[in-house]
């Protein structure tokens, strides 16, 4: 733990900002996120957690403030394609793409990524290599979750619970160094919930770095090794599971914690 | 009068003159080569061009960017919406292409810049009928603004329209009959030749109409059986469906989206 504070975080911010408008959503957020830290994020509903994970790839310009990402500010100049390789993201409603297959689903990104680096570096791999390297890689994936004989399925023929499974394989397949999930389970059955987090168990497990934005507490007690209770657009407090919900000092976190467990 | 329309042996002698000597028939079946030729010249056209002014109008809505260029074709379309496509015939065949010796190339060109305009506010329902997760699952892999429209919304919103861009062509078969105006060989223009060599138009009127009838039935029929294999291949919940061309469109597609 005490090494932490040598090296250089994966992710910073320093004081992140969003407005919608009149509407100030984010409100300075400054964090420091360390590569193998899992980091749960929780608060009540409107607090900023989604635009803060937004905020972070960038699928949300913020209005003030920077983002810091392994010690490289980005800038209007970054390029935020590159950049959002190496962040997965998976959304509340799985957003798979319905006219593609599994497969398809999964390789698409990192065939489309291999086609544009061999373009860039003028490499010698034919297209048609890349494509069945890529599926070798995706069936690997698949088999892992157990679902290799849905690769020719299409998304509207599984379940929410395989169709989350599915966009966190997807997400993978393109290699990011952090993932970023924004109430995975919130759109599941309640039966389907415990596939998905266990695989996120798994990703935690070997090592990956996660920010994870959600309401199921159990989860966040048992996998991360840091809670951060948001509320009106700020990171009101922060630190292990262990304290923030054993021994909650804030009393906005206290009432909200009341509300949830 | 009305004795000498009904008796049988004028009739059968009117609609041999009209149709089999000279081989006449020959001229009402060249008319509707071209007529076809210029309805799909249109609708390649029109799709193409239409699905770029969508997208390049999409863009704006949703990004900011392409502020200019989607003020140039908002002005497009109001333009060609507002003016009859007789005019604009006129202006293509007289005026903008007057050199152009082909009048079938000219008569694709005009309609399909004007089928354009139409299509293009079919395609943009259909763009905007694309949730907007999928544009950010795109981009949060990584894929390129470009690229993502290409690979994950342009396929879903074709797929949206395919029965409303197949009208389009079933309204582009008869509206091109006014190519005939400017000369265009097409089926309308082939009962005013026949009966300025026979001066009786009964007939020839009648053979044209039955063959545009004929050709749409038969393509309305292909669209029937197009929408049944979408329908029955439709792999993705909750996709909407995007019917009615030309006036329809509009308010159709609005009740759909909403
Ligand atoms: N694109 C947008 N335009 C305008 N307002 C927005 C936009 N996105 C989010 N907001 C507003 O920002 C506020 C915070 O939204 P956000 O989604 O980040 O909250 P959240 O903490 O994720 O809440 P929840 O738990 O309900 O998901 C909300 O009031 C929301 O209405
Ligand atoms: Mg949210």
């Amino acid at each position: 733990m005490q090494e932490k504070s040598t090296k250089e975080p994966l992710i910073k911010t320093v004081g992140l900002k969003k407005s919608f408008g009149e509407l100030c959503v984010l409100d300075g957020v400054s964090v420091d996120i360390f590569e193998g830290e899992k980091v749960v994020v929780i608060g009540p509903s409107g607090s900023g957690k989604s635009t803060f994970l937004r905020c972070l790839n960038r699928l949300e310009t913020p209005t003030d403030g920077a983002i810091y990402f392994e010690g490289n500010e980005l800038t209007p100049t970054t390029d935020l394609e590159e950049y959002r390789k190496k962040m997965g993201m998976v959304f509340q409603h799985f957003n798979l793409f319905p006219h593609l297959t599994v497969l398809k689903n999964i390789t698409l990104a990192a065939v489309e990524a291999r086609l544009h680096e061999k373009k860039k570096k003028k490499l010698k791999i034919s297209k048609r290599q890349i494509k069945a390297e890529e599926k070798a890689r995706a069936m690997k994936l698949l088999t892992r979750i157990g679902l290799q004989d849905k690769a020719d399925a299409y998304p509207s023929t599984l379940s929410g619970g395989q169709k989350q499974r599915i966009a966190i394989v997807r997400a993978l397949a393109v290699g990011p160094k952090v993932m970023l999930f924004d109430e995975p389970t919130s759109a599941l059955d309640p039966e389907m919930v415990g596939e998905v987090l266990s695989l996120m168990k798994e990703l935690a497990d070997e090592g990956m770095t996660m920010i994870v934005v959600t309401h199921e507490m159990r989860f966040a007690r048992e996998v991360a090794t840091r809670v951060l209770f948001m509320d009106a657009g700020k990171i009101v407090a922060d630190g292990p599971p262990e304290s923030i919900f054993g021994a909650p000092k804030d009393e906005r976190l206290k009432s909200f914690l009341a509300k949830v467990l | 009068m009305m004795l000498t329309l009904l008796n049988a042996k004028t009739l059968a002698e009117r609609f041999r003159s009209a149709f089999i000597v000279d081989e006449r028939w020959l001229l009402y079946l060249n008319g509707l080569k071209n007529t076809l030729i210029i309805a799909l010249l249109a609708v390649v056209i029109g799709i193409l061009l239409g699905f770029l002014i969508a997208a390049v109008v999409y863009t704006k809505k949703k990004t900011g960017k392409l502020k200019i260029l989607s003020f140039v074709c908002n002005i497009y379309v109001t333009i060609i919406r507002g003016t009859p496509v007789v005019l604009q015939l006129f202006i293509m065949y007289f005026i903008v292409l007057a050199t152009m010796k082909n009048g079938i190339l000219v008569g694709g060109i005009t309609f399909g810049l004007n089928s354009a305009a139409y299509v293009s506010e079919i395609a943009r329902a259909g763009l905007e009928s694309i949730d907007e997760g999928q544009m950010e699952a795109g981009r949060s892999l990584g894929l390129s603004y470009s690229k993502t429209m290409l690979k994950i919304i342009l396929p879903q919103a074709l797929r949206n329209i395919i029965p409303a861009l197949f009208n389009e062509f079933i309204t582009l078969v008869k509206e091109t009959s006014v190519a005939g105006y400017v000369g265009i060989l097409e089926l309308g223009k082939v009962p005013g030749l026949i009966q300025s060599r026979t001066f009786d138009y009964l007939f020839p009127l009648l053979i044209a109409s039955v063959m545009y009838l004929v050709v749409v039935y038969l393509l309305t029929l292909v669209e029937k059986v197009i929408e049944k294999i979408l329908a029955k291949s439709d792999r993705s919940a909750g996709n909407v469906k995007i019917t009615g061309g030309r006036k329809k469109c509009k308010k159709k597609a609005q009740k759909s989206l909403s």
